[in-house]
């Protein structure tokens, strides 16, 4: 269990540093999906199934998502020349192999687990369910409230505001009908 | 328990230092990404160490403050795009005293 504990620990170190020192932002999203996964299986071992599941949906999946899509609009300095370099199969061993080797972790730990060999005592989901409707219910509806407040933030940060003024509109700026 | 947590503080201090070292803005959130998570991993070890489930609902939380703060630091994002057409942090500097930038 602790040779799997330090080779996911230092794939999650190497594609850390690689995700911060490249200057490339997808290559470095790359690099550091390849990291939380590689956390998500240090969870794994550490005991915390449910844990280890939210960090792949939440943050590799959903968090993500929405850096691409912003890199995406943003269109950050890519011309057709950077585009074919980014095509070359070359940029793409290292992550592969990484994720290889964390896949391979994962599939002896769920056949590990499953029968019983390993040392660690998991804290099941059901007591984490428990716990958070009980003991933290009021940490929960403050959260749902952050989490509105970040809806509306969002949408009021990120909605674009009209450049070019109707031409009906410039004796009247306020909008309203006349 | 200690070789896990100095782990966890190995990732954060990656995070603190790409912070410190890039200007690109995009590059800032994702180092404040790598150190939420090593902080939150020190919870999850620590519920583990004492076979406690509060570690893990700390680690809820955490995640539901990273998603709201990510997405607003991204419209943030767009938002400083379109003002100033770069993602350079320092093209910011307009609450500065415009003496000192003269100074500087």
């Amino acid at each position: 269990m602790n040779t799997l504990f330090f080779i996911a620990a230092a794939i999650a170190i190497i594609s850390s540093v690689l995700a911060i020192s490249n200057r490339n932002a997808i290559h470095a999203l790359l690099y550091l999906i390849i990291s939380l996964l590689s956390i998500s299986i240090v969870f794994y071992i550490l005991g915390a199934p449910l844990i280890a599941a939210l960090e792949v949906i939440v943050y590799a999946g959903a968090i993500m998502v929405l850096f691409i899509f912003v890199v995406m609009m943003l269109n950050m300095g890519m011309e057709e020349e950077t585009e074919k370099k980014w095509l070359t199969p070359r940029m793409w061993i290292l992550p592969s192999v990484l994720a290889a080797v964390l896949l391979v972790i994962f599939l002896y730990l769920l056949q590990a687990f499953r029968n019983e060999k390993t040392g660690v005592e998991a804290i099941n989901p059901k007591q984490v369910g428990i716990s958070l409707f009980t003991t933290y219910l009021i940490a929960v509806e403050i959260a749902g409230v952050l989490l509105l407040a970040g809806i509306v933030g969002a949408y009021h940060l990120g909605k674009q505001r009209k450049k070019v003024i109707h031409r009906f509109m410039v004796k009247n700026p306020s909008g309203r009908k006349v | 328990m200690e070789i896990q947590i100095l782990f966890a503080a190995i990732l954060f201090l990656i995070g603190l230092v790409g912070f410190l070292v890039r200007r690109n803005i995009i590059f800032m959130l994702l180092s404040i990404e790598i150190m939420l998570n090593s902080a939150a991993l020190v919870f999850v070890i620590a519920g583990s160490h004492w076979m406690q489930a509060d570690g893990q609902v700390m680690f809820i939380f955490i995640l539901t403050v990273s998603a709201a703060e990510v997405s607003v630091g991204l419209a943030l994002i767009l938002q400083m795009y379109h003002h100033f057409k770069t993602l350079d942090a320092d093209a910011l500097k307009k609450l500065r005293d415009k003496q000192e930038v003269e100074k500087t």
